[in-house]
């Protein structure tokens, strides 16, 4: 029986106004473990201004073997990107 | 394109392998094994330090240890997280560790006899690992690479107090210069046997390179550290314990003396002066928090 605890992804936002980013998994029982498990191994050096953990059996992620048809109704639209579009000769900032 | 064609397209296009792709069934073993072997390598190497913990000569001394300890098991646990990506839990790797089926670093396996010895071993055994995970950085293995990352950064700061710690024996009262010279002679050699057999000895280093878990070899990294290493020993008046030791002008680097390799094989399968100790002692430990484990697992279970 593993008895380390459950695995928890640990998110992490590095400034005030950035996206928290995932910086790998700790061991730990319950959520309030997770957090202090998480800043001991993840913040000792002022890494962060603050911590998410959720539960990996709580994510779910796409497979990549089907990565190719999963994303498939993005590569036909090329129209959403910006250079899609023709600008007027000489036009400027935009 | 087959699985196979596939996953050898990423490897050649440097793209790192995730948890979730495909990949040979003999990449995942080798994968295991080292990144474990990683592993306990970080954990097993606390004990050598801890040992003089409640001896350390000045508060000071003794927080700066602290902290690097720390960062050993946080580099353990970084580790560890990694390798489970491999479908394995981390109590099955701790039993392989437990049992002897893995194996961690031989250089863990020496006593630390003197405080000088907290010095070499940060400049050399901390100095040749940096070395090594910066190589790894590269590796193809997605998890295996980001902990490699997280690491380095840690890193400097374990080589440098290291080297701060001797260079001051180094330079102290006779005695002191005496006690780091030892902690050097006898430092030195397993630290180069750090890197692994030497290339043309190495069986299964020929996968690893073609799979990009290795980018470089056991001898060029050796070759690498101890290029960067003798120049530091020098300034601080120290001699390094190898006769043979010489600029070579048309390679570019250092010649160096032959590598006991009875010792380093007797020291992986067991016979070094600590590895019963420090077993035994990873043991201990992990029994003796147990009841920690089972009753964090109950007040967990009865908040749900
Ligand atoms: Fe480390
Ligand atoms: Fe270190």
């Amino acid at each position: 029986m593993d008895n380390q605890g459950d695995v928890w992804e640990v998110f992490i936002q590095s400034k005030p106004g950035l996206a928290h980013k995932h910086v790998g998994n700790i061991h730990a029982m319950g959520k309030e473990m997770a957090l202090q498990n998480a800043r001991d191994m993840y913040t000792r050096r002022q890494e962060g201004t603050c911590i998410w953990v959720v539960k990996m059996e709580d994510v779910t992620s796409s497979v990549p073997e089907e990565d190719g048809s999963f994303f498939e109704p993005a590569n036909d639209k090329i129209y959403r990107q910006a250079t899609h579009y023709v600008m007027p000769e000489g036009s400027k900032n935009i | 394109m087959s699985d196979l064609d596939k996953f050898l397209k990423k490897i050649e296009n440097n793209v790192k392998i995730e948890p979730k792709d495909w990949m040979p069934d003999g990449y995942r073993k080798h994968l295991q094994g080292q990144m474990s072997q990683h592993a306990h390598s970080e954990v097993i190497g606390m004990q050598p330090e801890g040992n003089w913990i409640s001896r350390a000569p000045s508060l000071r001394a003794k927080v700066i240890l602290l902290a690097k300890i720390q960062d050993e098991a946080g580099h353990g646990q970084y580790l560890y997280s990694a390798a489970e990506t491999l479908g394995k839990s981390r109590d099955e790797y701790i039993n392989e560790l437990q049992t002897r089926k893995a194996k961690y670093s031989s250089i863990f396996n020496y006593p630390t006899l003197t405080w000088a010895d907290m010095g070499a071993v940060g400049w050399l055994v901390d100095g040749a690992a940096i070395v090594n995970q910066v190589s790894l950085q590269k590796t193809s293995y997605g998890p295996y690479s980001r902990a490699m990352v997280r690491i380095c950064k840690e890193e400097s700061f374990h080589q440098r107090q290291g080297y701060e710690i001797i260079s001051h024996m180094a330079l102290g009262t006779p005695e002191q210069k005496e006690m780091a010279q030892d902690a050097l002679n006898r430092t030195w050699w397993p630290s180069i046997m750090m890197f692994g057999p030497h290339d043309a000895d190495s069986a299964r280093s020929g996968d690893a390179m073609k799979w990009g878990i290795k980018v470089e070899s056991n001898d060029e990294l050796r070759q690498r550290f101890i290029d960067k290493t003798v120049q530091q020993a020098e300034l601080i008046g120290l001699t390094i314990p190898d006769p043979d030791l010489k600029w070579n002008e048309e390679r570019g680097s250092y010649d160096f003396g032959e590598i006991n390799w009875d010792e380093f094989w007797a020291v992986v399968n067991g016979d070094g002066p600590c590895n019963d100790q420090r077993i035994d002692h990873h043991i201990k430990a992990h029994e003796e928090g147990r009841w920690v484990r089972e009753a964090a697992n109950a007040y967990a279970q009865k908040n749900n």
